[in-house]
């Protein structure tokens, strides 16, 4: 552990000293200004489509961030995340509806049983690497799909509803969507705190050094298995509160909607797309491929001939082929390239 | 429950299994040399069903003759693929892998769904349709001629690969690239081969499903998981083991169905490929 504290510290020191100085620097002020932004939009944006798109983008954004902390940070690529998605959103929907617990206390309890289940999962499924690891957590959705779709109790194929009767802040459930898109906001900057404080504590440079140089890692004293199953759980626990807001925000689920596949693939997308492994990385992934998605299938999906599936699918290809590391990596390339380019100039 | 029950049972997981077996090869095969885990296989199935379709529809040509035609197409489609798109993704990272060709799975089954519409389509009056009475058993003739067929090509690939000088470079390849390039084996061309066999191979297996299998873009899905299993439990890169865990599965996906329902079949299927994953994570044939 001292020996640990050594090859930490400095590091540590390092952004202690510059985060006076990171106050005020660009980043940190269009941060704000995005923040403050965002706070503003339901008072700026009135259309109620609009402002869906915007909370689809926070929720797709805080899934890509909860899925971010182990498939990013920890380096352990799950393609199974929807079941905690969906463990969440049935679990709270199920004590809202059949024990009327107040859906506050349902979501958190969705999220401790999505983080239970999760180290059951991680137990099992950590001592898997790569290619493995990816289908095993795919052939566990698959299994918890199979589950739901035929658990009577549940609902099964046919999916449970929430009844409208009582709104309001209590009952989270609104007719309007402003309510919506600051919960969904809420939760978002929740889990980026959470995200954070790992990036910048002792776990973050666990989660990396298991990522990067697993055995250095071993060999250093740090217990693999404990630290993903940690990432592991913490990730679901924020996937599964994300599910519960799907389920109050669409007052309706099923299996198709929240535990399948696709739902898995697109939390990890967001993260590919922006950048994987950066804090902010889902969060652009997400508006750009929340964007590309409503935006081809409103322009395209009506035909019903796939052709939003044809762009949206090539847009994939393309960006896993030519920018493997997102939107933020390309984007800090050309920024170093037009620093490299101005430096040049000043001679 | 009576002897014929049980003994038609078996009979019609081991001749689906054979087609699992004949699409998990090509998984393998692909994964075996180049370490890339083919999330766009089933959609390669279903671009043989569809040519096994059009072949029959438009030009009256029975699947079973146009067999040869449409894993040539295949082979050109595994090839192009390769050429185009995995070729830049060769040494990427896993994420960039996985995420391209789970992304050639939406495309393939938007461009199915663009041409073909997402219609349900089948092969009415193959020459192969019917029943046939074995040892008094009933089993549909295009089951019988599919799993005789996954047997025959399952054999060619086999041959394939050990006794020729191409199929030896293959397995050279898959074994240490580096050395097989030291040996003057251009690992490239290995790559473009592997994945327009693969191809072949999952398309062949469409086009000897589509005589009793209806066609639609999203056909794919319903074995890609299935292959996993497969080339899991019969070891990475192992024809043989391939084709040992595809009966195996068939059998116990047909059994479990019998037994507990259809709806659970496949939950079985999967839970034995976590046990095997768990337990005996090199597979059956697989080496240590």
């Amino acid at each position: 552990m001292n020996t640990q504290n050594k090859i930490a510290s400095p590091a540590l020191a390092a952004t202690t000293a510059s985060t006076a100085s990171s106050l005020l620097a660009p980043k940190t002020l269009l941060l704000l200004a995005l923040l403050i932004l965002a706070l503003l939009l339901p008072l700026i944006v009135k259309d109620p489509s609009h402002q869906n798109l915007a909370i689809l983008i926070l929720m797709a954004a805080q899934m890509g961030v909860a899925w971010n902390i182990v498939g990013g940070y920890a380096g352990q690529v799950s393609l199974g995340h929807a079941a905690f998605y969906g463990l969440g959103a049935y679990t709270s929907t199920l004590l809202f509806t059949q024990l009327g617990v107040n859906p506050w206390l349902a979501m958190l309890g969705g999220g401790i049983l999505a983080a239970v289940i999760s180290l059951a999962i991680g137990w099992s499924c950590f001592r898997l690497k790569g290619h493995y690891f990816a289908m095993a957590t795919i052939a566990v959705a698959e299994i918890i799909q199979i589950i739901f779709t035929n658990w009577e109790f549940a609902g099964a194929a046919v999916g449970l509803t929430v009844p409208m009767d009582k709104q309001g802040w209590a009952t989270l459930i609104f007719s309007e969507k402003t309510p919506y898109y600051y919960i969904a906001l809420g939760l978002l900057l929740l889990t980026l705190l959470a995200s954070y404080v790992i990036e910048k504590s002792y776990l973050g440079y666990y989660f990396r050094a298991i990522k990067d140089e697993p055995d250095a890692a071993r060999s250093l004293g740090i217990s693999l298995s404990k630290y993903k199953q940690i990432a592991f759980a913490v990730s679901s626990f924020f996937t599964a509160i994300g599910g519960s807001l799907y389920a109050q925000k669409e007052l309706y689920i099923d299996p198709g909607s929240v535990l399948h596949t696709g739902l898995s693939i697109k939390m990890a997308l967001v993260s590919i797309l922006g950048g994987v492994g950066t804090l902010f990385g889902p969060v652009v992934g997400a508006g750009v491929l929340t964007v590309i998605e409503e935006g081809t299938r409103s322009l395209f999906g009506g035909s019903g001939r796939g052709t939003d599936l044809i762009i949206y699918a090539s847009l994939i290809v393309l960006i896993a082929v030519y920018y493997p590391t997102g939107v933020l990596g390309w984007l800090k390339q050309f920024i170093a390239r037009r620093k490299a380019m101005q430096a040049q100039g000043g001679k | 429950m009576t002897w014929e029950i049980i003994i038609q049972t078996l009979a019609s997981g081991v001749l689906i299994g054979l087609i699992y077996a004949l699409v998990a090869i090509g998984l393998t095969l692909i994964f075996g040399v180049m370490d890339i885990v083919n999330f766009s296989h089933g959609e390669f199935l279903m671009f043989g069903m569809y040519s096994s379709f059009w072949l029959y529809a438009l030009y009256a040509l029975d699947p079973i003759f146009t067999l040869p035609l449409t894993a040539l197409f295949l082979f050109g489609l595994g090839v192009i693929v390769y050429k185009l798109v995995i070729r830049k993704i060769t040494n990427a990272p896993m994420l960039s892998q996985i995420f391209t060709t789970f992304g050639l799975m939406i495309l393939f089954r938007g461009i199915a769904q663009f041409f073909w519409k997402p219609d349900f389509r089948t092969v009415s009056h193959s020459i192969v349709s019917g029943t046939m009475t074995i040892g008094g058993i009933q089993i549909g003739t295009p089951q019988v001629t599919a799993g005789i067929g996954a047997i025959l090509v399952t054999t060619g690939i086999y041959l394939f690969l050990t006794k020729t000088r191409a199929g030896a470079a293959l397995e050279a390849t898959a074994a240490d690239k580096e050395a097989a390039q030291l040996m003057g084996i251009d690992s490239q061309k290995m790559f473009a081969l592997a994945w327009g066999v693969g191809a072949a191979c999952a398309g062949v297996a469409g086009a000897l499903l589509s005589t009793f299998f209806p066609i639609f873009p999203e056909v794919g899905a319903n074995f890609i998981l299935i292959a996993f299993v497969v080339v899991n439990l019969g070891g990475f890169g192992s024809v043989v083991g391939a084709l040992l865990a595809g009966v195996l599965v068939g059998v116990i996906e047909v059994m479990g169905g019998f037994l507990l329902g259809p709806q659970y079949k496949m939950a079985l299927v999967l839970g034995l490929f976590l046990a095997v994953l768990m337990f005996r994570p090199q597979g059956l044939m697989g080496k240590v």
